[in-house]
């Protein structure tokens, strides 16, 4: 028991930290640097043991497990959440601004216990722990109808995908008899039809959680209308986190099933559904993007086609290819926070996050756009930002097994066609003019985040080995354990 | 060392200028200057102390620093002949880039600052021997292309600057997708050009060079303007401001010639040997109709754009020639075009644009330039003489070789190629003649243009001394260059 408290102490800190707020949101309704400081301390002690007593492991029957990599994946989460809250509380609406921290935090308990799990029950637990918090977070801007709508799409649209995720499991349990993922992957052999339909209704639950085409209908009215702050969290932290459970689910526990996506050799299994939902997906988000006339509705797109890009990562699921989608996971979370970050303090500026309300951002504030040059580059896969590196070697692991030829077309064609949103975004900032009484924002920690998370592509664009080598150090217990690699 | 100064330079006179606070903004121009005659310095020095000595190693400065070693990356730079004469010529270009635009007011410290990103970047690609870091710095040159033409520009600038954006990102995508696909084909896990061109590294099987080396030459190619992917090199050259015309028409346009001889046509001989006839015949076609579009312009500027798809198609035409005389010629009009191209747009844009804000060659002929711009008179008709080739100019003896190479081994397309010359003397002619020397002497002009500033000559000047020096005395680039071919990597480009 003493150990299950120890694997589970960063996530009980925050609990803790997270009543803590409620209840000062209660009694101090109007302190909100206390209860802003008492949030972030509360992060940092969190993640502070995370450091200082790793611990790995299984806690009872896999439903905690804990390992290196996994440990990596609850920092970056914890990381995006101190952003997600920053941002929060230079932006939230004043009602309720201690109850907004506490469901961020719930929201992050729920991520980091799905990245240290390996049951299916405790994955659809911490899914939904995830999720609900999200969806009020999403309609937490009460004012605004298209927070409201937000929140409402989101719920809905989520409870239908909650639903097909948890029918897909069910088969699965049913099917192999067992719910953690090693002992499914025991089992081997020809799929079984059934096995086969928990396996796509799985990958449709999922699918939401990435946005991937058909299930991305939610994200840009969600992205659009909910409070940035939210939106930060939920483009970021919830992206890293699916992406992570997804990869795990698939190759170390459904791996005997991935079948093959190559060109005219498809077959059955997971891979060659992966590799249609990635196709779609980057085509949709990338062509749709084009035609957007709002910052956080074309980031939505881009997020359509950046969750494509990680799918087809996944399909190929050798080591390389897992390191790479971690990897390129990590990089786009970071680098589609800090966008939003901007666009946070921009609509604080300027009341709006459309495209004429960019306009003459160099002249106004010449750091807050030197920033989203460095992020809109990065996310368009120029050199020499991280993103750049992370999509090469994205798509270099995934042609290594020679299969995946015509989703590296697909990709690298509509990643061309990507610059031009992002180039229309810039051009607003840096080349139109802007109006001339624009008041300074008012948002000194989002700024100095923001700054610090530009720096951060810079230096992974420049170093990548500054997080690629903690991803693959030690292959026998980080991504080789999620491969197939090793299976017979 | 010396050669990576050149780039390190660069980035770091961008980087010192951003840092400038808004008070000492024009100051920019000065430390602009400073980092572009640094970085001549360092290519002109590296140039003087390459070993020319026959047992002398073929690639000399090498660097080589692991980055990414899981991926095979590396750090890798170096130099042989070719480069060195493209860093010079970079060098070059860059100092009289910023003397053409010491009159920028105009947000200054952005505009050096992006112009210095570009150069960094080209010199870069030159000194290039990993794929990757190659890759790298090709990008690198995108972004402030875009900004400095949409924001500095003149002519429909934000259309010129999204054309050839979309051009150049259409173009790299074909080279990242070969690239990419060439890694894990290779099994040599390395992006290392050395690793991958040795055939007892890594193998290439002949029905893949036969669709790899057609992606990858034509992405570069897109660069260089080869026809019919050219068309953005007329609109941005023209929407762009004067320093950025002679970037783009003088170094540029070289990155996507270089990169497609050294690394696709070093890593795929057989693809190259499948596509040669199409690359030439596109190359051909590109000296023909960039010269019969540019004899029907009444634009000055774009009849300087679309001479530049003509000169181009020289460079290309030369690359598949495939013996001596023609590949050398090719990488020595690199050079003599950079110059060229630099100083008729230079000419162009600042000397008689800025001041009679028309480039209408008809209006322009009712301007008495000859009397009243009589400096820039001068200049127009040097580097009309040089454009033309006329013996005693860089461009002669280039031309002279590319065609005399292609007499060697395509004799069917030099007919073609010398109806081009012929053209290209026709419209360099008519330009000069309707635009400077009208038939009728307008009167004096009713408003007296500000004079030729001193930076405008000392650029003028530099450059057209420039071609005259390697006119008179070739073999100064010529033996490193005809060195160069000789070396394991390239030598079997010899056919």
């Amino acid at each position: 028991m003493t150990s299950l408290l120890q694997s589970l102490m960063s996530e009980s800190i925050l609990v803790v930290t997270a009543l803590l707020v409620l209840g000062l949101g209660v009694s101090l309704p109007k302190a909100r640097p206390l209860i802003t400081a008492i949030t972030i301390l509360g992060g940092f002690v969190a993640a502070a043991a995370l450091l200082l007593f790793p611990l790995d492991g299984n806690f009872l029957h896999g439903m905690v497990v804990l390992d290196p990599l996994a440990r990596i994946f609850k920092l970056v989460i914890l990381g995006l959440t101190l952003v997600a809250v920053v941002l929060a509380s230079e932006s939230f609406p004043v009602n309720h601004f201690a109850e907004s921290l506490a469901l961020i935090l719930f929201g992050t308990i729920g991520m980091m216990l799905l990245v240290g799990t390996e049951d299916l029950l405790m994955i659809f637990i911490a899914l939904e722990l995830t999720s609900i918090p999200l969806y009020i977070l999403a309609a937490f801007d009460k004012e605004s109808r298209s927070s409201a709508e937000a929140g409402l799409k989101y719920f809905l649209i989520g409870s239908i995908s909650a639903a097909f995720l948890l029918y897909g499991l069910s088969l699965i349990y049913g099917v192999t008899g067992s719910t953690n993922l090693p002992e499914i992957a025991r089992l081997s052999g020809a799929p079984d039809p059934l096995l086969i339909a928990g396996i796509v209704l799985t990958l449709a639950g999922f699918a939401f959680k990435v946005a991937a085409v058909p299930f991305q209908l939610w994200a840009p009215d969600v992205y659009e209308g909910a409070p940035t702050a939210a939106a930060a969290l939920i483009a970021s932290g919830s992206k890293v986190a699916g992406i992570f459970i997804l990869a795990k689910l698939l190759t170390s526990g459904l791996g005997h099933w991935a079948g093959a996506a190559g060109w005219e050799q498809f077959l059955p299994g997971w891979a060659p559904v992966l590799a249609l939902m990635s196709a779609a997906s980057i085509m949709l988000g990338n062509i749709t993007a084009l035609a957007q006339s709002n910052v956080k509705r074309l980031l939505a797109y881009s997020a359509i086609a950046h969750g494509g890009y990680l799918l087809l990562g996944l399909c190929s699921a050798t080591t390389d290819s897992l390191t790479a989608v971690l990897f390129y996971v990590v990089i786009y979370a970071l680098t589609t926070a800090g966008a939003f970050g901007v666009v946070a303090i921009v609509e604080k500026q300027r009341g709006g996050s459309r495209l004429d309300d960019f306009n003459g951002l160099a002249k106004s504030s010449p750091v807050l756009a030197l920033c989203l040059l460095v992020f809109f580059i990065s996310l368009a896969g120029i050199p020499p930002l991280a993103g750049f590196f992370g999509k090469l070697y994205l798509f270099t692991s995934a042609l290594a097994n020679g299969q995946h030829l015509w989703l590296v077309i697909v990709a690298v064609a509509m990643n061309a066609v990507s610059l031009y949103y992002y180039l229309i975004v810039l051009k607003h900032a840096f080349v139109l003019i802007g109006p001339e009484d624009v008041r300074p924002a008012n948002a000194p920690a989002s700024q100095v985040l923001v700054a610090f998370l530009a720096l951060a592509v810079l230096a992974l664009g420049l170093a990548p080995n500054l997080l690629l080598t903690p991803l693959s150090k030690d292959k026998t217990t980080k991504v080789a354990a999620l491969t197939t690699d090793h299976l017979p | 060392m010396i050669l990576t100064a050149t780039f390190l330079s660069a980035f770091a006179g961008a980087a010192l200028i951003l840092l400038l606070p808004e008070r000492h903004a024009p100051l920019a121009r000065w430390i602009a200057l400073a980092t572009a005659l640094a970085g001549l310095g360092f290519a002109k020095a590296a140039f003087f102390f390459f070993d020319n000595a026959a047992g002398a190693p073929d690639f000399q400065y090498l660097t080589k620093i692991p980055w990414v070693p899981s991926l095979g990356i590396s750090f890798s730079t170096g130099a042989d002949g070719i480069s060195l004469v493209l860093l010079v010529l970079t060098g070059i270009i860059a100092v009289t880039g910023v003397l053409f635009s010491w009159n920028v007011t105009h947000r200054p410290r952005a505009f050096f600052a992006f112009y210095l990103i570009i150069i960094g970047g080209v010199y870069g690609v030159f000194q290039s021997f990993d794929l990757f870091l190659l890759f790298v710095f090709y990008e690198i040159v995108i972004i402030p292309k875009y900004f400095l033409i949409a924001a500095w520009g003149s002519t429909n600038r934000e259309y010129g600057a999204m054309k050839l954006t979309i051009y150049s990102v259409a173009g790299s995508a074909l080279v990242l997708l070969a690239l990419i696909a060439t890694y894990a084909a290779s099994g040599a896990h390395s992006f290392d050009l050395f690793a991958l061109a040795d055939p007892s590294k890594a193998h290439f099987a002949p029905s893949f060079q036969a669709w790899a080396f057609p992606v990858m030459f034509i992405g570069f190619a897109v660069l260089a303007g080869i026809w019919p992917f050219h068309t953005w090199a007329p609109t941005g050259h023209v929407a762009a401001p004067t320093a950025v015309s002679m970037l783009l028409a003088g170094v540029v346009m070289k990155l996507g010639s270089y990169a497609a001889l050294r690394v696709a046509m070093t890593l795929f001989p057989q693809g190259l040997d499948q596509w040669r006839i199409v690359i030439a015949v596109l190359a051909t076609a590109g000296i023909v109709f960039g010269a019969l579009v540019a004899l029907a312009q009444k634009d000055l500027k774009f009849t300087v754009g679309y001479s530049s798809i003509a000169h181009m198609g020289f460079v290309l035409l030369g690359l598949m020639t495939l013996n001596l005389a023609g590949l050398s010629g090719s990488v020595l009009q690199m050079f003599s075009h950079g110059i060229i191209g630099g100083l008729l747009f230079a000419v162009v844009g600042r000397m008689i644009y800025d001041r009679t804000h028309t480039r209408d060659i008809a209006a322009l002929g009712k301007m008495a330039l000859a009397r009243e711009l009589p400096f820039a008179t001068l200049t127009f008709t040097v580097a009309s003489v040089a454009s033309m080739g006329l013996p005693g100019f860089s461009g002669f003896i280039a031309e002279f070789r590319i065609l005399s190479g292609s007499w060697e081994s395509l004799p069917w397309l030099l007919i073609p190629a010398c109806i081009g010359v012929v053209i290209t003397v026709a419209f360099t002619l008519r330009a000069l003649q309707r635009a400077f020397f009208p038939s009728v002497t307008p009167a004096a002009g009713d408003h007296p243009f500000e004079p030729i500033t001193l930076p405008e000559k000392l650029g003028g000047v530099l450059l057209m001394a420039a071609t005259l020096f390697i006119g008179l005395f070739p073999s100064v680039i010529l033996d490193p260059i005809l060195r160069s071919f000789q070396s394991p990597l390239m030598k079997h480009l010899i056919r």
